[in-house]
């Protein structure tokens, strides 16, 4: 953008004195047959779809009574949990290991890289088993300060957190090492060269820069996570997914039960896409491309300029 | 100008591998001293500015700013490597301003002056805020303050950089190429902030290309090429009368 003040102002070229201004074009607009077709096309798909669902023998009233079944809710709650307390230690585990892999110090890069190693390459399933049985291998937990049976420590909760947010970690390491190494070097060196040590420049200067490139992907992980989390049904512990089966064994509706899983799922996902929408929002901060409004802005807009249209122009917000 | 030596360098080597940039660097720069720097692409410029504040370590000779070694601690004849907050002590008081300006770019104008002194020197947000104002009026942004980097042109980035710089009262001032990057006509506003820091009696050296500038702010000279100071002198001097072969033939390009 440059200096309305310093850049010199181009003489403006003098219009001609009686030119015709111009005919304003009339075009016939590209037609777009292909897109008429194929919506009608898939308009039809949805139609045959919706009408198959509502012939097949599902019982609709029993999903409505059972989405906030309570069984059911606590499930849903116990899920969310599992996803929120998971990802949370494979945030900060995984922006820990990212750090270290990308130290210079051999020791710390290569644990980090054997840690990803480990991790990456065994299933969760297995890993959640892993937890879940050590009991069978170490009687008790003594670390000191702290002395207790393993499996009182080990509840199927904390196996569903260590399995899941562990295994997590690893990923979310390889996603800040991507958003760290997207940051450009000179960015370290202009804080170094203004005294700041290492890691005031990484917690001020590079993981804010970071947080542009690692919060999309983190967005899908937690989305991942939401999902992933069923899997703790295989140690037994009652959440969303199991919760629906375990009523579903009671009940025998097993279709409507799995909509009902299915329907808080996309619940779920769908709250966690709008937290992301913010998320990215905040951190875009600086980036150039001016801020797009909120949808809540922007209705927001909408009501203020039905009100005073007159002075609103075209464009402001 | 005659003030005591802000920056002696002895016989500096510095080699990346097995390529050798710098072959035994010898110069000084008075305090007050405006020192330019001139020489073609790879002739190890920037990297002997960057040795200056210890971005990268020299592998022989010695480097003294204000009288301190850059990166050591000398006791008897044994020199011992300095601890990181050591090192990042001794940047405090040299400011570096890049080709690339380098501003941080989730920051505001004022948040980038006030980073440092609010995280290195603990100054409370309040007066950093005040500081960056007065030195970004200084340099003439006083209607940018809070425009975030991407909101500015070249011309005004390079002189939130050099305010950034100045907000840690450095005594002495490193830059590098800072007009290279910027469109002709933004050369001039950058080099104004320049020669008003100089008359304010600044110890800079300054790696350009500016000869203009050279020969009307420049107190010294040096002409450097594959690594060594090929010719030294006063800028009109070393510019009009270059004695050096390489230096007649570097300045008939440029000029
Ligand atoms: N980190 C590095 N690793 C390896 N080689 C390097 C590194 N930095 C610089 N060099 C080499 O050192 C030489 C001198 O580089 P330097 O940047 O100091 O030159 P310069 O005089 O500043 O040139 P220019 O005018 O193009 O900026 C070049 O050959 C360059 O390739
Ligand atoms: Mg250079």
């Amino acid at each position: 953008m440059p200096d309305p003040e310093k850049t010199p102002t181009s003489a403006p070229v003098p219009a001609p004195r009686d030119a015709v201004p111009p005919e304003a074009i009339k075009a016939v607009p590209v037609r777009h047959y292909g897109r008429w077709v194929s919506a009608v096309g898939v308009l039809v798909l949805l139609g045959l779809l919706v009408q198959a669902f509502a012939g097949a023998d599902i019982r609709w009233e029993v999903v409505g009574d059972h989405l906030t079944y309570d069984t059911v809710l606590r499930g849903a709650w116990e899920t969310l949990w599992i996803t929120l307390l998971s990802m949370l230690i494979g945030v900060v585990l995984g922006m820990l290991l990212a750090v270290m892999r990308l130290s210079s110090n051999p020791v710390l890069s290569s644990v980090a890289w054997g840690y990803i190693w480990f991790f990456r390459g065994t299933p969760v399933l297995v890993q959640l088993y892993l937890w879940f049985n050590l009991s069978l291998i170490f009687e008790v937990l003594n670390v000191g300060f702290y002395k207790d049976e393993m499996n009182q420590v080990i509840t199927s909760f904390v196996a569903a957190l260590l399995g899941l947010g562990l295994n997590e970690a690893a990923y979310m390491a390889e996603i800040g090492r991507a958003g760290i190494l997207s940051v450009d070097p000179g960015q370290t060196e202009a804080a170094h060269a203004l005294g700041m040590n290492s890691a005031k420049t990484t917690r001020r200067i590079v993981l804010p820069q970071a947080m542009r490139v690692i919060i999309p992907p983190t967005g899908n992980e937690f989305i991942n996570m939401l999902k992933t989390s069923s899997l703790v049904s295989a140690i037994s512990h009652e959440e969303l997914f199991l919760a629906s089966t375990n009523v579903s064994s009671r009940n025998l509706a097993v279709m409507e039960m799995l909509i009902v899983a299915t329907v808080w799922y996309l619940i779920l996902t769908t709250v966690f896409s709008i937290g992301q929408y913010y998320l990215e929002r905040h951190y875009s901060k600086g980036s150039g491309r001016g801020l797009p409004p909120t949808p809540l802005q922007r209705i927001r807009a909408q009501l203020t300029s039905f009100r005073t249209r007159s002075q609103v122009g075209g464009e402001r917000i | 100008m005659s003030g005591h030596p802000m920056v002696k360098s002895e016989q500096v080597h510095k080699s990346f591998g097995p390529i050798e940039v710098l072959k035994g660097i010898d110069l000084e720069v008075r305090a007050g001293e405006v020192f330019c720097i001139v020489g073609p692409s790879g002739s190890g410029k920037s990297t002997f500015l960057r040795c200056i504040n210890h971005l990268e370590k020299i592998n022989a000779g010695r480097l003294y700013v204000d009288g301190h070694l850059v990166g050591y601690r000398q006791r008897g004849n044994k020199l011992y490597e300095m601890r990181e907050r050591e090192v990042a002590t001794q940047r405090r008081d040299i400011g570096m301003v890049f080709q690339r300006f380098n501003l941080f770019p989730h920051m505001t104008a004022a948040e980038n002056v006030m980073e440092a002194p609010v995280q290195v020197k603990g100054l409370r947000r309040a007066e950093a805020r005040e500081r960056a104002e007065r030195l970004l009026a200084r340099v003439g942004l006083a209607d940018r303050v809070d425009s975030y980097p991407s909101q500015l042109s070249g011309g005004q980035q390079q002189r939130v950089a050099i305010a950034r710089a100045l907000a840690m009262e450095p005594k002495l001032m490193l830059f590098d190429e800072p007009t290279s990057a910027l469109d002709p006509e933004l050369v001039g506003e950058v080099l104004d902030v320049m020669r008003a820091l100089a008359e304010d009696g600044m110890t800079m050296i300054v790696v350009t290309h500016e000869m203009g500038f050279a020969r009307e702010v420049g107190d010294s000279l040096v002409f450097m090429d594959g690594g060594v100071v090929v010719e030294s002198g006063h800028p009109r001097e070393v510019l009009a009368n270059p004695r050096h072969e390489r230096t007649k033939a570097f300045l008939s390009k440029v000029l």
